[in-house]
């Protein structure tokens, strides 16, 4: 709606008319009104600023990941380095049981997401249109559950894991990430099943349907954007998780990578910082990937969590 | 016809009949909800109820307690670290929170500009809420290094400070560190959800609002900000809530030290119960938390009935 706007109020009349009309950025709404030295204070300044100051720490696990040992302790410029190294990276792979980390984080991540989609999926529908009676009540509770935090469950967690004999299995954690995540799901996707017409499944139950095929072959294919928002959001907090993994499990190869990173490869006050900085710094690049592929359906999961 | 058909149905078969059983929706409703229950009540409900009652007894780890009434709490009360542990958590969720709403706010006004790279610039902006707490923790832990320090470093170079800042040696220096840490993470939650529902604003209001003559702030105080506050009542809930019950951070950069300092409630009840040994003493500060999480609650309960009346009724 912009184009109109500008062109009404600036003519392209000769060469003066298409010069001004060039300095005006091309942009929505009302931004043709702002000149372009304010919009560099205004904008691009504090953009650029938040940008820098967002990233630094990225830029700094990178940079110390790849700085020998040497120069990691003298007192030479630490903004750059001279002589990189891959020693940190080789170090962490073959020297350490860094792979094993990754993959139970993958394993307990991937496991943990899809028993919180499938549960989700059928509890969200429930709500949303099978409409038993005390619907409202249980999709009230499910979002109340959403704000009841880790860290006042641990320990009750902790007694459970160990008399149920999980206690440093991969098994305790994906049975327990789920109730983290079902809330979150769920709420999600009582917000995408809400959007699609009730129409659809009439005809459906009309044409002698049940409600399971309904779900699994009219509802889930169009829902299936609200179900990768959901599968990565799930993921990525999953990948995140901490204090879940730091209490349930005790050998070093059983551990997830944010607690081994943390727990292993710091020896007494002997502290790897290139390794540790290395080890960081892989462990992200799995989520920050698949953000990557999915920027979209992550933002408008984190969003619309909030919104609904 | 549909409903004579029903209902000469209803006649014809027992309620205990195979076709009405499969058309009950609340039948159906039990069938769909059992997995998702079964997760909330056995590792969500159960462990909450039970960490209650663990706060009433003496519980160690490898010893099943007795009921001892009130005793932890008495003997936390008198205890001048928990109290320190409130304190902190406190200062923290406070100072973080409203820093991380005013630049947030800022950040997401910024960035509902038109600029080149937009989409790019808020995935990258999002990077620091993505990647694992812990992982960019350690990434502060170095940051903040008593010796070898990059911010002492550059200070220093520039003529600023003399000596290297110790940043997690000092108490007051350390609160301060972690909190930033925090806030630095907690920034792009709150733009990105806030740019969201800037977004949801109709461009006709600023429209109208430049017609009648009013400058930035003036749209700001009274469009922007009015026609937000539902969505602010809501994240900045969520980012109470979740600064609140902070573990990750502490645990990772401080673990509570220097001398406590930066112990909040949530590490604290770590290092009774799981480090200390003593479940029952964690479990009662892990209680001690509940209140507070309710009052939270509760905001945003609020906050959600706002934003129905704000809509103009209906928003189920």
């Amino acid at each position: 709606m912009a184009e109109p706007i500008s062109q009404s109020v600036a003519p392209a009349e000769g060469l003066v008319g298409r010069w001004r009309q060039r300095k005006r950025p091309q942009g929505e709404g009302m931004d043709y009104l702002i000149s372009t030295e304010k919009r560099f204070v205004m904008v691009y300044l504090p953009v650029a600023l938040f940008l820098i100051v967002l990233l630094f720490p990225f830029y700094w696990m990178g940079l110390t990941s790849i700085k020998p040992n040497v120069e990691l302790i003298d007192q030479s410029n630490p903004w750059w380095v001279r002589n990189p190294t891959l020693a940190h990276y080789y170090k962490l792979i073959f020297e350490t049981d860094y792979p094993w980390w990754m993959l139970n984080t993958m394993i307990v991540s991937v496991a943990a997401t899809l028993l919180s989609v499938a549960a989700s999926v059928m509890a969200a529908y429930a709500v949303v249109r099978v409409r038993f009676k005390g619907s409202d009540t249980v999709g009230g509770l499910i979002f109340l559950a959403y704000l009841v935090p880790p860290s006042i469950l641990f320990i009750p967690l902790a007694l459970i894991v160990f008399q149920y004999g999980l206690f440093d299995s991969p098994l305790a954690l994906i049975l327990t990430y789920p109730t983290i995540l079902i809330p979150f799901c769920t709420w999600l996707l009582m917000g995408y099943f809400k959007s699609i017409p009730y129409e659809l499944e009439e005809c459906a139950l009309i044409d002698g349907a049940g409600r399971w095929q309904i779900l699994t072959k009219i509802i889930l294919p169009l829902a299936i954007p609200g179900l990768l928002s959901a599968g990565i959001f799930a993921f990525t907090l999953c990948w995140n998780e901490f204090i879940y993994a730091l209490t349930f499990i005790s050998s070093s190869e059983n551990k997830t990578v944010p607690v081994a990173v943390l727990s292993e490869l710091v020896e007494g006050d002997v502290y790897h910082w290139g390794a540790l900085m290395a080890g960081a710094l892989l462990g992200s690049l799995p989520v920050a990937l698949v953000y990557s592929f999915f920027v979209d359906h992550y933002v408008s999961s984190m969003t619309g969590a909030v919104k609904e | 016809m549909a409903t004579l058909a029903k209902q000469s149905a209803r006649f014809e078969l027992p309620w205990w009949s195979w076709t009405r059983l499969k058309n009950n929706r609340n039948l159906i409703g039990l069938w769909f909800m059992i997995p998702a229950a079964v997760f909330l009540i056995f590792f969500l409900t159960y462990p909450l109820g039970l960490g209650i009652w663990l706060s009433f007894t003496d519980t160690k780890i490898g010893r099943s307690g007795v009921f001892i009434g009130l005793e932890n709490f008495i003997w936390l009360w008198d205890d001048p670290i928990f109290w320190l542990s409130v304190f902190n958590t406190f200062l923290y969720t406070i100072v973080a929170s409203i820093v991380k709403f005013g630049l947030g706010l800022y950040l997401a006004i910024v960035l509902n500009n038109s600029m080149p790279f937009k989409a790019i610039i808020r995935a990258i902006i999002l990077l620091p809420f993505i990647v694992p707490t812990v992982l960019s923790a350690i990434a502060f832990w170095w940051i903040y290094d008593s010796q070898f320090s990059i911010i002492s470093w550059s200070l220093t170079r520039l003529g600023l400070i003399d000596g290297y800042i110790n940043f997690l040696g000092d108490p007051e220096n350390a609160r301060a560190s972690v909190i930033i840490a925090n806030i630095w993470r907690g920034i792009p939650f709150v733009a990105i959800t806030l740019l969201a529902g800037l977004q949801t604003i109709p461009p006709s209001l600023y429209e109208a609002a430049t017609i009648d003559g009013a400058n930035r702030w003036q749209m700001f105080r009274s469009v922007t900000f009015p026609m937000l506050t539902p969505i602010i009542a809501v994240v900045m809930t969520f980012s109470v809530l979740f600064t609140f019950t902070d573990f990750q951070l502490i645990y990772a950069v401080t673990r509570g030290g220097p001398l406590n300092a930066t112990h909040l409630m949530a590490t604290l009840s770590f290092q009774r119960a799981i480090v200390g040994g003593s479940l029952g003493e964690g479990a009662a500060i892990a209680t001690a938390m509940i209140p507070f999480l309710l009052a939270a609650i509760l905001f945003s309960w609020f906050g959600l009935q706002r934003r129905k009346w704000q809509q103009g009724g209906s928003d189920d």
